[in-house]
């Protein structure tokens, strides 16, 4: 007997009375997949079920919003934001509202940068619910879905009240805000906080100890810290393996300089990990929350801006921290009215050309969990 | 049940650079004399890199102690027709340090010269947003291993971020 141990591949191969070989094959994952939650389509090279080699292929949604963007005005620029990440809109208007802001040296009035920095978690918190209950969908468990939209469709309605609107709201402006917050505004994300408080327990015991979520997320998709500061991996995804991006901590805006929360990293980077970041941020957000909510002060919600606005000629760049990491702006302006360039550097972008570092080997199943908790959102990526 | 106590770590103040932007601006003149400065850049210190050192400048911007740029988070594609080249632009910051700068990279012409040498292997991140630039500025970037179109389509004419790129079907009228 030759006791050397062969390669699988050709011990397989010798076990089979004919002599036939296995041979790597290619499997088109999308553009029409329940869990790519969205058009991306992943050629994936398989041998057997383990994944050989994992190539994205994006731009299916491919709007040139960056090239619109160069026709618009910026007051128009900031309405297109809402149509990338649909899932952070108030972050992405907002980002593009400080740059402008911090071009023209406008100072924000302090009741803006509160109200803001509330909607901005409340955006956060929406968007983690609607990850959450999407998530365990993916992996089999319907019941999650009902219960995070259940308690989504509560935020959708404070939104719908004060700004108009359930998903695009467009209403961070240039100076502040469009318009005040409704007089119910207060009242019902208080109630909205409350009610949230009982119910994040309640996903904890949904699903985190599930056996069969916990066997499918522990040890999968494991991304080092180095890889994620080199891949440019962040928000929850890469605090998980322990990258310290939060851009609210690094570089403060509106009122987070204020505020006392703390930043959620982990060590380990698999996939449970990812998911623990996303649900201890959601405690982080409630508390940012209720510490800014009885103290919104009173006073002028806008500041006094031109109805046309023309930046100074010059580059100017804005980070800010949406749900899925960081969304950069950097506008280029040659002193008109609409930006020469302007460059939306979003995080889905960054986050999902690491999907082939991080789930070859893995199993296709496996694929899926690994891509709901980087939890990308397509026209983010597409733009 | 995950425990809040577990898994957040003590918190920290707001971190703030090592050295002031001034500081790092002079350290990076004096070991990177060939850099051309911008004073009036904005925020971040910004630096005219020569096409023909950028690799060495990036690879000595990594891996020295006293920068350690790891993290690229942002990278632009710019097209100046009156000057007539393409321009990239880096932003890079460091997360020990948590300091910023900008690189910005020239290309010789717009046409058969509009070439600029990869980073793609020392930012494992500038791969797709190479691609990117590629696709919408025809940038070409010397030893990328995979410089395809990313976002349009493979037959797609043109490169629509370019100044004078005309839309064969008028969606778009700047």
């Amino acid at each position: 007997m030759n006791e050397k141990a062969l390669p699988l591949e050709e011990s397989e191969a010798a076990q089979q009375p004919t002599g036939l070989q296995t041979q790597e094959y290619f499997v088109n994952m999308g553009p029409q997949h329940p869990s790519t939650h969205g058009v991306l389509r992943l050629v994936l090279t398989i041998n057997g079920e383990t994944i050989v080699n994992i190539e994205p292929h994006i731009g299916y949604i491919h709007r040139s919003i960056e090239k619109m963007c160069e026709r618009d005005s910026y007051r128009q620029i900031v309405h297109l934001t809402d149509r990338m990440d649909y899932l952070s809109c108030h972050m992405n208007n907002e980002a593009v509202c400080l740059a402008v802001e911090k071009a023209l040296g406008i100072e924000v009035p302090e009741r803006a940068k509160v109200v803001r920095t509330i909607l901005s978690e409340l955006t956060r918190l929406a968007s983690h619910q609607l990850w959450w209950g999407v998530m365990g969908m993916d992996l089999g468990a319907i019941t999650t879905f009902l219960y995070g939209f259940r308690d989504r469709e509560m935020i959708n309605d404070i939104f719908e009240e004060t700004c108009g609107a359930r998903l695009t709201m467009n209403y961070i402006a240039p100076g502040g805000l469009m318009y005040d917050i409704h007089p119910n505004f207060q009242k019902r994300t208080k109630a909205f906080v409350e009610h949230f408080k009982k119910k994040l327990p309640e996903y904890d015991r949904l699903l985190s100890d599930n056996v069969i979520f916990r066997k499918r997320t522990e040890g999968i998709g494991i991304l080092s810290k180095e890889d994620a500061i080199a891949f440019g991996v962040t928000g929850p995804s890469g605090r998980a393996s322990g990258f310290s991006c939060d851009v609210r901590k690094k570089q403060p805006y509106s009122a987070y300089d204020r505020v006392d929360f703390k930043e959620i990293l982990m060590d380990a980077g698999d996939c449970f990990a990812r998911y623990k970041a996303r649900i201890l941020e959601m405690w982080e957000s409630l508390s940012i929350i209720e510490q800014l909510i009885d103290n919104i002060p009173e006073g002028d919600f806008v500041a006094d801006t031109r109805k046309v606005i023309k930046l100074p000629k010059g580059e100017f760049y804005q980070r800010v921290e949406t749900a899925r990491g960081e969304f950069g702006v950097h506008i280029i302006s040659d002193g008109k009215k609409s930006p020469y360039r302007l460059k939306f550097r979003s995080p889905g972008f960054s986050n999902l050309f690491v999907l082939n570092h991080i789930a070859r080997g893995a199993k296709i199943a496996d694929l899926v969990a690994i891509m709901s908790t980087l939890d990308l959102v397509m026209p983010d990526i597409d733009r | 049940m995950i425990s809040r106590k577990d898994f957040c770590k003590p918190r920290f103040l707001h971190k703030t650079p090592s050295i002031s932007v001034e500081m790092l601006t002079e350290k990076i003149q004096e070991r990177f004399p060939t850099l051309e400065h911008l004073p009036e850049g904005g925020e971040y210190p910004q630096f005219i890199v020569p096409a023909e050192s950028l690799r060495e400048v990036a690879l000595a911007l990594r891996d020295e102690p006293d920068f350690a740029f790891d993290y690229l988070f942002c990278l632009t594609g710019v097209d100046w027709p009156e000057e007539g080249r393409l321009e990239v632009i880096y932003h890079l910051e460091s997360t020990t340090h948590n300091h910023q700068i900008v690189l910005r990279a020239r290309t010789a012409d717009r046409e058969e010269n509009a070439k600029l040498p990869t980073v793609s292997d020392i930012w494992p991140t500038a791969n797709a947003h190479e691609r990117e630039a590629y696709d919408l500025l025809g940038i070409v970037f010397e030893g990328h291993p995979d410089l395809r179109r990313l976002l349009l389509t493979d037959d797609w004419v043109g490169h629509p971020l370019r100044k004078d790129y005309e839309d064969p079907v008028n969606m778009i009228e700047l």
